[in-house]
């Protein structure tokens, strides 16, 4: 569905669009620079292998950030998200070559009408493995059209 | 050695002022792939009621990790860094962060628990304006592995 322009036209169950992203190691070390969170997990892989990871592994804050992005691209406003939330469960590994393609999708999982608010479950997998446990945005609507 | 549950409820002080800026949300949103307008055109941003260009849902991340180093590195606490992940991350929003904002941080300790031989630490971090505006609180959930005494 397209961006909602009223609480109305909200429904419960109702899928937000997906969306497919890819991880290189270039994302996380852009990451690394703009947030300020330089772990060599995160970009050197000789120092990952270390401490016993598989790979470099994506910041869960890079992961939580693209998730969103359906929700606010779906809302159009990003300030009208109240509440997010997630849980980390799965490192997400990305390899030199090819990376790593996360998928987030949303669906929403229950509208209060009155309070104009929803709540969007958020799912977050790469290689078919969920990466995101509980995450979950309580959004804003818009108010219904007058009548 | 477990963490120590007395530190639950113990408030640090409020961090040094931090400006949020337009090219620093433009950097942050492009980190994380997002061509929003809001995030880049200040018209955009005030067409959708906002006095500048707003920064994207987790940009308080980028304030409120440093503000809860105060916390992470408390020799008295005693948690063991090198062996930290990211458990969790939750935030609760008055409004969004926004362009020409100074904020500081109050971080707390919200919860301590020791589970599966992991010690677990979650930090409350309160991002509020200088005039004492809340903008948004931040849980973060820290895992040390294995640091946990039987």
């Amino acid at each position: 569905m397209t961006v909602p322009s009223a609480v109305t036209e909200v429904q419960v169950g109702d899928q937000l669009p997906a969306i497919e992203v890819p991880l290189r190691r270039e994302n996380m070390i852009r990451y690394a620079g703009a947030s300020g969170d330089f772990n060599p997990i995160h970009w050197d892989e000789a120092f990952a292998v270390a401490v016993g990871l598989p790979e470099v592994i994506a910041h869960g804050m890079l992961t939580m950030g693209i998730a969103v992005r359906v929700v606010t691209a779906w809302l159009g406003d990003p300030g009208a998200v109240l509440e997010y939330g997630v849980r980390f469960t799965r490192p997400v590994v990305v390899s030199r070559d090819p990376g790593a393609t996360l998928i987030v999708s949303g669906k929403v999982r229950s509208v209060d009408t009155e309070q104009r608010r929803a709540v969007i479950d958020l799912s977050a997998t790469v290689d078919g493995q969920t990466v995101l446990a509980q995450a979950r945005a309580t959004v804003r609507l818009p108010p219904a059209h007058p009548v | 050695m477990s963490l120590d549950p007395e530190f639950i409820g113990r408030t640090y002080p409020p961090s040094p002022p931090y400006e949020v800026g337009r090219e620093k949300i433009r950097e942050f949103a492009d980190a994380l792939g997002d061509d929003l307008a809001a995030y880049r055109e200040p018209a955009a941003a005030r067409a959708l009621g906002y006095a500048d260009v707003i920064a994207p849902p987790t940009f308080p991340i980028l304030i409120t990790m440093h503000a809860a180093a105060q916390i992470v590195a408390d020799p008295a606490l005693g948690l063991d860094y090198t062996k930290v992940v990211h458990g969790a991350q939750r935030f609760e929003y008055t409004r969004p962060l926004q362009a020409g904002d100074v904020v500081e941080v109050v971080v707390s300790v919200d919860d301590i628990r020791a589970a599966g031989g992991n010690d677990i630490l979650t930090t409350r971090a309160e991002v509020r304006t200088l005039q004492g505006e809340h903008l948004v609180t931040a849980l973060s959930t820290l895992v040390a592995r294995g640091t946990a005494s039987a």
